[in-house]
């Protein structure tokens, strides 16, 4: 077979499988909101517009995106700077260390806030006693506590886009500002905030976009105060799927709008480092006294503390037996029965069982798909490249509820001929459902180490006799592994952890972990459901230094 | 299209390369290149050819379709007789040293060099035997076990010629090999390739946009623009005897001076600024000129002698002109003299006459004539 044919076969099947999988779903959330039994109609819109609840939801949604932008930079680009301005005993690992909160996945964190700053939680209970106060100090529900989670778990993009665009500027235009007689002030406010602007406008749009996409903390602490994720939600348990349909369309449009935006900015930050490259690095810092550089790093450790606090908060929780924690603030006892448990009690380990083997499928799948769409997109003009790197993106702008909505309605019918199969309640949908959640993820993984898979090696290794089956399993796959084991390893665990799509598709048969925790949450037995937070936050840790390693910047799963 | 000096390619004997009409279009949304256009090449057996020309000209496309990496939008690749122009590239036996070398970065020495052996199932001791010969070869003894990027540019070349050269290809096809070089590393290196090549006795096919480069490797060069060969020839052929004005100017300094021929023989008669009568060979163009033909004289800035006026030996056949510029170089000094109603290049010794001195230039011997249309 010829070069050439063969691309084009491979990026034939490519295209066809992401259209069917990422593409044709959406689409008939799309026709849904736009017709029902009698055929075409606005009417669903008409519903959404006209109705108060959900315009609220809408607005909410947006004001506590905007909120949550705002509280984020607020904590994420001072630590920034002062992890990058100063030098201070520790500076590496409490670097680190900040960027923890990642680690947590989007139910854990949120349960831990629950058992730190929940009506009960060990601070509230604390602080109560402390004051001798007959009630707790604070309640936390509604749109503050959704801001709270929000604000801990998302500093970490303005941290990190910060952090970067800190290491990239030249100390020379620092240099240049001072001989030319700018303030310390002056040079922050002229040169070096407008240098870090894309920066920090893309960490911006990023949070803005994960928070219209974010379920899990609207859902634990919202109670009445809906967001769009939420809405969606509860519409869908009301069975009013025209209006679902709208609210996934009005979701989806919106994180698409910003997907937009942050690939423009993204552009834009190209240009601004086109310059001539960075220059040298200067000293880190000034020589401060020692005083100084100990109340830095002091400063430095009690925030990391702060961070750190909620997946304490879990461990210690996990510890504590059924039934034992009643009044006190602090548990009376603690033993390793509730990891005992999960291990020996068949029932408690199904879980388990199918998180590992759901999230295992979707990432076999993940990884063949990749290594064959990555090879493609590294390839200048591969066909249909531009299509198949548009598909490949589309499932990271679009929140998880949605493509849950999409997979319920696309597969709750069996028309093989139009591609719809009867998956719904079977135990193929949630490994669909996180297979598509995380290909932007492991070929984004998998592209970066393809891009020093130089083209002319292959026709080096076909110069010298080798067939093209040989040329990828003894020069590609060897230059690739690293980046496609790591973006692996990533999407496994993601997998793992997964909760906003499967909430929305499990059964009682196929939950997985996420599920297990709320529904231990849900019976009071907390002790068990920290237990699997904490194996959840075990194995993702140990994977996400693994990866961390051979994958430049990766997006965790929300 | 072929130069004035089309080599036989051995007395009789088949050339092991032949291109025939060789072309390649590429098509685009906006438009239609043809990047490579009817270009025929004989190599022979054991012979050096340099495509050479500028970036663009279609020399890096004609490599690649003998190589078999692109496909020929006209014409043939025959190698041994045998047509290969639709045979993949992994079946040509065609050996290849990439631009940048394209090194396994994975691999090490020895896996590089015997990644060709083990594609064609060769056995293990037999791998491991060919692989120490060829490195012996290419004066890499005991690196098999190197990692190939703690090698230097130069010797990463070297394996990449050995990996080429491992399973014995009956051609070798070499792209641009020391463009990666920087200038200091490039000069030795060259000087290495050079032995090398010499010593192996390989047909070879190379690529490059130096002139040098060309020159001191090269049995023959091709030289091509815009997709067409120009010329093919020995590099002398070449400097001394171009085709047209392209070939001229490219290969080194060329002053042309408008003439005119006074009397055709098998040398002209010509005469310049209206005066003087210097012989000049006709090029193959020019071979049934009569007297008053319009031509221009090639003359090399080495090939013409100034003297400055009122020294022994001025006036006479010469041409009168002005020292407008004088450059210090090194080894040679260059003058820029306003003669013959235009601006003349010679090279001359640093003493040889100061600006704004008269002087007369004149020829250190026959110079080539080119027809004014060329």
């Amino acid at each position: 077979m010829s070069a050439a044919r063969r691309t084009l076969l491979l990026a034939g099947g490519v295209a066809a499988l992401l259209l069917w999988a990422v593409a044709y779903p959406n689409l008939f959330v799309l026709l849904d909101s736009l017709r029902d039994a009698g055929g075409w109609t606005l009417d669903h819109y008409r519903t959404f517009v006209s109705s108060r609840a959900e315009l609220r939801a809408l607005w909410n949604s947006l004001w506590i995106s905007g909120a949550s932008v705002v509280l984020a930079a607020l904590i994420g680009v001072p630590l920034a700077f002062l992890f990058a301005g100063a030098d201070f005993p520790g500076r590496r690992i409490l670097g680190a260390l900040v960027s923890l909160p990642v680690l947590l996945p989007p139910l854990v964190g949120v349960i831990a806030f629950l058992f730190l700053y929940g009506e009960t939680g060990f601070l509230t209970r604390g602080l109560q006693e402390l004051l001798g106060l007959a009630g707790p100090p604070w309640r936390l529900s509604g749109a503050g506590a959704i801001l709270l989670v929000h604000a801990y778990t998302m500093y970490v993009y303005f941290y990190l886009f910060t952090s970067a665009a800190l290491a990239r500027l030249d100390p020379a235009l620092g240099e240049a500002a001072a001989s030319l007689g700018a303030s310390r002030w002056g040079m922050l406010r002229r040169v070096t905030l407008p240098m870090l602007a894309p920066a920090l406008g893309g960490a911006g749009l990023l949070v803005f976009m994960t928070s219209m996409a974010s379920f899990s903390a609207p859902y634990v602490f919202g109670g009445n105060f809906r967001v769009l994720t939420t809405q969606l939600f509860a519409s869908k348990l009301n069975g009013a799927l025209g209006l679902v349909a709208v609210e996934a369309v009005v979701l989806a449009a919106s994180s698409l709008l910003f997907l937009a935006l942050l690939q423009r900015y993204e552009a834009a930050r190209l240009y601004t480092g086109a310059g001539k490259g960075p220059g040298q690095r200067g000293a880190p810092a000034d020589p401060a006294s020692a005083g100084k550089r100990w109340g830095v790093a002091a400063l430095a450790g009690g925030l990391v503390a702060f961070l750190l606090l909620p997946h304490a908060t879990v461990l210690v929780v996990s510890l504590v037996p059924d039934g034992t924690w009643t009044t006190e603030l602090f548990p009376p006892a603690y033993s390793g029965e509730n990891y005992v448990q999960v291990f020996t009690d068949r029932q408690a380990f199904v879980p388990i069982l199918n998180s590992l083997r759901m999230a295992t499928v979707a990432t076999v799948g993940n990884v063949l798909l990749a290594f064959v769409a990555a090879y493609l997109m590294a390839r200048r003009g591969a066909p249909l490249r531009g299509l198949v790197s548009t598909l490949v993106t589309l499932p990271w702008a679009l929140p998880g509820t949605v493509l849950a909505v999409a997979l319920a309605t696309t597969f709750s019918v069996d028309q093989p001929l139009a591609g719809r199969f009867l998956l719904v309640g079977t135990g193929a949908i949630l490994p669909l459902a996180y297979f598509i959640r995380n290909i932007p993820l492991v070929t984004r993984a998998a592209l970066t180490s393809f891009r020093q898979f130089d083209p002319s090696l292959e026709e080096a290794a076909a110069s010298l006799g080798a067939t093209w089956p040989a040329t990828m399993r003894r020069v590609a796959l060897p230059l690739v592994l690293p980046g496609l084991a790591a973006g692996a390893m990533l999407a496994f665990v993601t997998a793992l952890g997964e909760f906003v799509a499967s909430i929305l598709l499990y059964t009682h048969r196929t939950r997985p972990i996420s599920i297990e925790i709320l529904a231990q949450l849900r019976a009071f037995d907390f002790g068990a459901a920290a237990a699997y937070a904490v194996l959840l936050i075990v194995l993702m840790s140990a994977v996400f230094v693994l990866g961390q390693r051979a994958l430049g910047d990766a997006r965790p799963g929300l | 299209m072929s130069g004035p000096v089309e080599h036989a390619a051995g007395a009789g004997a088949e050339p092991l390369l032949r291109l025939e009409g060789l072309t390649r279009t590429f098509v685009s949304k906006h438009e239609r290149t043809v990047a490579v256009d009817d270009v025929a090449l004989d190599v022979a057996r054991g012979e050096l050819v340099t495509l050479l020309g500028p970036s663009g000209c279609g020399k890096t496309t004609t490599l690649r379709m003998i190589a078999g990496f692109e496909t020929p939008t006209a014409g043939r690749v025959l190698l041994d007789g045998r047509d290969i122009t639709n045979v993949p590239p992994r079946r040509r036996g065609t050996g290849m040293v990439f631009q940048n070398y394209a090194l396994f970065p994975h691999l090490d020495v020895f896996e590089n060099v015997a990644f060709g052996l083990k594609a064609r199932g060769a056995a293990r001791a037999d791998v491991a035997r060919r692989v120490e010969a060829v490195l012996e070869r290419v004066d890499l003894p005991g690196y098999a076990r190197r990692r190939v990027q703690d090698l230097s540019g130069g010797q990463q070349q070297r394996v990449a010629l050995a990996r080429a050269l491992a399973p014995e290809p009956p051609l070798l096809l070499l792209d641009e090999p020391l463009s990666n070089l920087d200038a200091a590393l490039r000069e030795r290196t060259r000087a290495e390739l050079h032995d090398l090549l010499k010593r192996l006795e390989i047909t070879t096919v190379f690529v490059t946009h130096d002139q040098e480069e060309a020159f001191a490797l090269s049995d023959r060069v091709a030289l091509m623009r815009a997709g067409r060969i120009q010329q093919v020839g020995t590099p002398e052929e070449l400097y001394t005897r171009p085709a047209n004005v392209f070939v001229a100017g490219f290969l080194g300094r060329a002053n042309l001076i408008p003439a005119r021929v006074v009397e055709a023989g098998e040398t002209l008669l010509c005469a310049v600024a209206g005066a003087d009568r210097w012989l000049a060979w006709p090029a193959p163009e020019l071979a049934g000129a009569g007297a008053d033909t319009a031509v221009r004289l090639l003359a090399r800035p080495e090939a013409l002698v100034m003297v400055t006026d009122g020294s022994p030996g001025a006036g006479g056949e010469g041409i009168a002109g002005q020292v407008v510029e004088r450059r210090f170089a090194g080894a040679v000094t260059w003058y820029r003299v306003a003669a013959a109603g235009t601006d003349l290049l010679v090279s001359a010794p640093a003493d040889a006459a100061e600006t704004g001195e008269r002087v007369t230039l004149r020829p250190r011997n026959i110079l080539y004539a080119l027809p004014t249309g060329a």
